[in-house]
């Protein structure tokens, strides 16, 4: 017992331990999500989905990993081999190290760094490489066209995502994930989304620029994430299956779990820059750091809930379209939201 | 510990830096480009200069890196092409690299490098702040200036992209 504790007590072991937290989380989301995503499809769409495995199918899940798990692991013969069993893991990599410094609850953040979320935005942009090079390995045309159509989307709607959190970074005066949610915590009233923790006038003089943010970052972590109303890169319709076409058994699975990862992962950064991260609405009640992570979690989860009803419920959006959002309406409406949030932190 | 980091780092950067230059791949080099820049990228957080790190992932890999791989992805045939690959003009080079070696050499070697006995007696401190108020008094004159030469070259970019387009129109409607 005394050699665990001293053990425990050794840095690199505590650090390589907390860092193993997040993966639990994502695992056990991922199945939750799988699960969630299938059924929440299916009431949108009128269908039943899984029925068959347990109470309205909860165990199809687990039954789902078990066959991912034994599919044999396919390497086309004219791909290039090493490139091609890298790229899953370098976009898991780079969407694992996001989650680093968000902060789960008051008493855990992976590192409380002082430029939390411009190392966000930095570690995602790994995950542009990964699907470039999955793309281009696979030798497969539709496996390059979708995944240069997914690079080009994720770096265009990097520049309305990024222009959104700096809005925020001006009004919280902060880059440090675990700050930014402090400052907003105190109820309900105090999120961002109703004008954060300050004066009455300049609190109603927020509102509607937050509100606007909110949109902007939430359409752009949308499209970041390629899932409909921007999947075009996945557009089964022209691309058969888009960058992983060509993948199968746990590389495939792989991909999918660090899509679901990242779908929770902007979910997390809307929660955290515009409802107040893992801070109770009832202020003080229900506060902790246990019940901070129930809050944290469950908000993040109606965000991956949003993605999920958008997804079944919008068509798909044309490449020229998909462009024309990003930089003729989401980026002016952006920078005009900075420059009046500027004034307004000002005056 | 840091030791040992540092070491890990510095042979990423140098490993891949290699392929960088040796491979006859030009996908490979690119790709290979990541991990130097990834490397870099450690050893700046290892010197305590976080913000610098993190703008190095967000401007170089981000940025660069991807518009290098797009280069070269939509330039050449999907499938692995030839370039050149022997060596051209070697004397020109050799002196070129030999003169680049001895001035970088040299500024090492006449460098007082500061020394650290313990890594862990620095305390990690944050330099986004002090950068921030730099730029903004005392280097504002080469701050302001580099953004109206990038917003130069936006419009620049922006103007050539389009001349094309409208050229296009006009051939469609002839």
């Amino acid at each position: 017992m005394n050699e665990l504790k001293l053990l425990l007590e050794n840095p690199i072991v505590m650090s390589v331990l907390l860092a193993f937290v997040p993966i639990v989380f994502i695992l056990v989301y991922a199945l939750v999500t799988l699960y969630g995503e299938m059924k929440v499809a299916a009431h949108i769409q009128n269908r039943l989905a899984y029925m068959e495995n347990g109470w309205h199918g909860t165990l199809q899940p687990f039954a789902d990993i078990l066959k991912l798990l034994q599919k044999e692991d396919i390497i086309p013969t004219a791909a290039d081999k090493f490139l091609f069993s890298l790229a899953p893991y370098l976009v898991f990599v780079g969407t694992y190290a996001s989650f680093a410094v968000l902060p789960f609850s008051s008493g855990f953040i992976g590192s409380n760094i002082d430029l939390g979320i411009l190392y966000l935005v930095a570690a995602s942009s790994l995950v542009v490489v990964g699907l470039l090079m999955s793309g281009w390995a696979s030798n497969n045309k539709w496996s390059l066209f979708g995944s240069l159509r997914s690079a080009a989307q994720i770096v265009s709607y990097e520049i309305p995502g990024v222009l959104a959190i700096l809005g925020v970074v001006m009004v919280l005066g902060t880059m440090n994930m675990q700050t930014m949610t402090q400052m907003q915590d105190g109820g309900i009233q105090n999120w961002l989304i109703f004008g954060g923790n300050f004066a009455l006038g300049q609190k109603l003089a927020l509102i509607p620029f937050m509100f606007i943010l909110f949109v902007i970052y939430l359409l752009s972590s949308m499209a970041e994430v390629n899932r409909t109303p921007f999947d075009l890169p996945e557009a089964e319709s022209e691309l058969v299956q888009g960058y992983n076409t060509e993948y199968s058994g746990m590389k495939f699975a792989i991909f999918y779990l660090a899509e679901y990862a990242n779908l929770f992962l902007v979910s997390a950064v809307v929660v955290i820059l515009f409802f107040g991260g893992w801070t109770s609405p009832f202020g003080s009640f229900m506060g902790g750091p246990v019940w901070s992570a129930f809050w944290f979690i469950m908000k993040g989860m109606f965000f991956v809930f949003v993605n999920i009803w958008l997804r079944w419920t919008l068509p798909r959006l044309r490449v020229d379209q998909l462009m024309y959002v990003s930089w003729k309406v989401l980026t002016p409406f952006a920078l005009f939201c900075i420059i009046a949030i500027g004034f307004i932190m000002v005056v | 510990m840091y030791e040992i980091i540092f070491y890990f780092f510095a042979a990423v950067t140098i490993g891949s830096a290699g392929v960088v230059v040796f491979s006859r791949n030009i996908v490979y080099s690119a790709f290979a480009l990541f991990f130097t820049f990834f490397g870099v990228a450690g050893i700046y957080v290892l010197l305590n200069a976080d913000f610098l790190a993190v703008t190095q992932l967000l401007i170089y890999v981000g940025g660069i890196l991807v518009l290098i791989l797009f280069g070269v992805m939509l330039t050449t045939n999907t499938v692995s092409v030839d370039i050149k690959a022997k060596s051209l003009n070697t004397l020109p080079a050799v002196s070129v690299v030999a003169a680049l070696a001895g001035l970088l050499a040299g500024m090492i070697w006449t460098t007082d490098w500061f020394m650290s006995k313990n890594m862990s007696e620095i305390t990690a401190q944050t330099t986004s702040k002090e950068i921030g108020s730099a730029l903004i008094t005392t280097h504002l004159l080469p701050f302001e200036v580099a953004s109206v030469v990038l917003l130069v070259a936006i419009v620049g970019a922006a103007m050539m992209a389009r001349r094309e387009s409208v050229k296009t129109q006009i051939s469609n409607s002839k």
